[in-house]
């Protein structure tokens, strides 16, 4: 589904990503790892057209996608913060995200406002809520789509309990839909309970790709999070 | 593009700072009506006023929106939509705002001296337009500035200096030039640095229309000698077109570039 071929991408003097080759082609949750600065906000932001790559290309289902942005009609996406227009409610924040994706408004009664409680909000302004309740909104509408490809970026910043397992159930109802779902995260137990397999990034190279399992292997740990903290020391050495 | 800008245009015409500069036109027309008892003057007051404070409103709005909505921009650009469509559209949606609560705000004072009923429409008309040019002009100059600035303190900066340049230290240094090369001609060198600064063509603009030899100033009656004022309002229109599609044009190629 998504194929890099070489992607290397410069801010001035400091290259955040060298050389990228990855393919991912399999469905379920695929989480991107690594430490600060080591790229990860980098490779999703490129897949989704915001970075423009220094070097190489991205294709997505077989076409590139430099210069294109039609290929996104296919992406859903969940941004790290969640800031919308102070003045609008949202019921027109909503209405407009569907006027761009080209489908009708999102009804009253949709599971996803119900599930996260948000109904006797629609009609508040956006500028008034509390930043749990936008985190919210922002969920609901990268879920409100059933695309193929959903990409994740620190989705558990900022949730209540509540709403963690809610939004842990939302991305397990994809996976079984048969979807691909790319997650950045820094929670190792979130990874444990839902990924399927891992990018390992470390200073803009691909240092690890493959299942869960194979990493604690790899290591020699039986915990996640110890295994990728001893990955990280080594490579400091 | 026109989903974007109908949606910008929403969200910023709701604003408060929307409504206190509508009211603050509003209390000036009313006033300055009330005060000079006549439609010319009163224009050529609100001129004044106008060709300096349109140009510092669009530039302070369009660098607050354009930082103020760095992350929901960051969720429309990976939406389906051309990067160009979102930028044109935030920034049509800024410029359109600011120039509806000019209009309006200067509109309904005039509107209840008859303006409509009176010879002096166009001349009101033409403040209206030099007014919106300003408007559309400084919030592109505004949104490019913070385009190529991620330090929204740096990008305040500048945008605040390129007014005050514009509209204050452009002037200075024009009439230093003058007077350190009064020995040569310097028409064609006044007319062009009148053509490279917005305000001032504003200020030309209006003053030909009202035909008020007395307060055209040096450029202003070249413009006038040279020109001709018919062909002088055309100039300077066509010249205030420019300025706006300009930096529309660099809006544009600079987001393109760019990354998020």
């Amino acid at each position: 589904m998504i194929k890099i071929e070489g992607l290397s991408k410069r801010f001035g003097n400091v290259s955040a990503l060298a050389g990228v080759d990855l393919m991912i082609d399999t469905k379920g949750v695929v989480a991107v790892l690594g430490p600060n600065g080591s790229g990860k906000t980098t490779l999703i932001k490129s897949i989704l057209g915001m970075v423009i790559p220094s070097a190489g290309d991205i294709f997505f289902q077989g076409k590139s996608i430099l210069g294109n942005w039609d290929y996104r009609k296919s992406i859903d996406y969940l941004p790290q913060i969640a800031r919308f227009p102070d003045n609008l409610t949202i019921r027109e924040l909503f209405a407009m995200i569907y006027d761009i994706r080209g489908k009708g408004a999102i009804a009253e009664d949709d599971e996803l406002i119900s599930l996260f409680g948000l109904k006797p909000h629609l009609d508040k302004k956006l500028g008034n809520l509390s930043g749990g309740t936008r985190q919210k909104v922002n969920i609901i509408l990268a879920f409100s789509y059933e695309n193929p490809l959903m990409v994740l970026d620190e989705p558990t910043a900022g949730l209540d309990p509540v709403s963690l397992v809610h939004l842990k159930d939302l991305i397990l109802k994809r996976k079984e839909m048969g979807n691909t779902i790319v997650v950045t995260t820094h929670i190792m137990s979130l990874v444990e309970e839902i990924a399927d397999q891992i990018v390992f990034l470390l200073e803009g190279k691909i240092y690890y790709y493959g299942t869960v399992e194979d990493i604690k292997k790899k290591a020699g740990k039986d915990d996640l999070e110890r295994a990728i903290a001893e990955i990280i020391m080594k490579a400091d050495a | 593009m026109l989903k974007i800008l109908k949606y910008s245009f929403y969200d910023l015409i709701r604003s408060r700072w929307s409504y206190i500069y509508l009211a603050f036109y509003l209390i000036l027309g009313f006033v300055l009506l009330f005060l000079n008892n006549s439609v010319s003057k009163a224009v050529i007051t609100i001129m004044n006023i106008v060709i300096v404070l349109t140009p510092l409103i669009g530039t302070i709005f369009g660098v607050m929106y354009h930082y103020n909505s760095r992350e929901f921009t960051e969720l429309l650009l990976a939406q389906p939509i051309r990067r160009s469509s979102i930028f044109i559209g935030q920034y049509l949606g800024v410029s359109l705002s600011l120039s509806f609560s000019l209009i309006f705000g200067l509109g309904v004072p005039f509107a209840f001296y008859g303006i409509f009923n009176s010879m002096e429409i166009w001349n009101f008309g033409i403040l209206l337009v030099a007014g919106v040019f300003l408007s559309f002009i400084f919030v592109a100059l505004a949104f490019i500035i913070s385009l190529r600035n991620e330090n929204k303190i740096k990008g305040f900066g500048y945008a605040i200096l390129a007014w005050l340049f514009l509209a204050v230290i452009y002037d200075g240094l024009f009439l230093i030039s003058l007077v350190v090369f009064s020995d040569y001609p310097l028409d064609k060198f006044a007319l062009m640095a009148t053509l490279f600064n917005p305000i001032d063509l504003s200020r030309i603009l209006v003053l030909l229309k009202l035909d008020i030899s007395a307060l055209l100033s040096y450029t202003g009656a070249l413009f006038q000698e040279f020109f001709g004022t018919g062909l002088g309002i055309s100039i300077s229109l066509l010249t205030l077109f420019t300025w706006t599609v300009v930096p529309m044009w660099l809006i544009k190629s600079i987001s393109a570039r760019k990354d998020f």
